[in-house]
């Protein structure tokens, strides 16, 4: 990881639909202030309302912490959920565990992960059952 | 296509307008599904959709969506469109259902975009 110019840290709610997305929205309005390229700001913003759209819809909530280096940006977002059974077919386009409740929000068409590694230049997921999944999310500047 | 063309060829009413009212529209996606929205759009564009909820308004803002246009006569609640205010995002309604609003715009010159 790049040496950390700014570090910001979030509480992500469980299931609380009015609030979430606002650490992801909080992290790209100071991206913007910043003066952070567009794009990355972009990419930025879809990976880790992605990433915190799984932590309050499957997770009971959890936190996020976003690094924003000299050359890089690294989002850590950790929840308390159940944690992945089988993170390789997480990672496929389309599967999905989201409850009926979630797929009615329109989420839970099994894109989230695959899209946050679209726009990430690395993802590292540790998940263990019955205690919850940790994403670290890095995006290069040059990226 | 300007915010007052896309509402007279769809027959909509504004109910926030934000600072964006001379954006240029020249794309538009019509989806009900955010994951879809999150992971196939590239530009700045115009959505279409029938689903009410606030993350209809945070996906608009993390996808750089200047304009919502709920369908089908939907109405957003207070909350979202405080949401969308704060966000500048344009909200309208239209009583016309999904396929006859993106029809009506697509005859009118707006094409597709990602969904």
């Amino acid at each position: 990881m790049s040496n950390g110019i700014l570090t910001l840290v979030y509480d992500i709610p469980a299931m609380d639909m009015i609030s979430a997305g606002e650490a992801s929205s909080n992290v790209k309005k100071k991206l913007k202030q910043l003066g952070v390229n567009p794009l990355i700001v972009k990419k930025v913003s879809i990976s880790m309302y992605e990433a915190e759209m799984n932590a309050v819809i499957h997770a009971n909530g959890g936190s996020a912490t976003v690094n924003i280096g000299t050359d890089e940006i690294v989002i850590i977002i950790e929840d308390r959920g159940p944690g992945i059974e089988n993170i390789d077919l997480a990672m496929k386009e389309g599967y999905s565990t989201a409850s009926d409740e979630v797929r009615q929000m329109g989420f839970g068409a099994g894109m989230g992960l695959p899209n946050i590694k679209k726009n990430s230049d690395s993802l590292n997921i540790e998940s263990e059952i019955g205690k919850g999944t940790r994403l670290e999310i890095a995006i290069k500047f040059t990226s | 296509m300007k915010l007052k063309d896309i509402t007279r060829i769809i027959n909509g009413s504004v109910v926030c307008e934000g600072n964006c009212s001379d954006v240029e529209f020249i794309s538009a996606c019509g989806s009900d599904l955010m994951s879809d929205v999150m992971a196939f759009l590239k530009n700045e564009t115009l959505l279409l959709t029938g689903l009410i909820n606030p993350q209809v308004i945070r996906t608009a803002e993390m996808m750089d969506i200047k304009a919502v246009v709920f369908v089908r006569g939907k109405k957003p609640d207070s909350k979202m469109v405080e949401l969308a205010l704060e966000k500048d995002i344009i909200l309208v309604t239209t009583d016309y259902p999904m396929f006859v609003a993106c029809g009506k715009l697509y005859s009118a010159g707006m094409r597709e975009e990602g969904c």
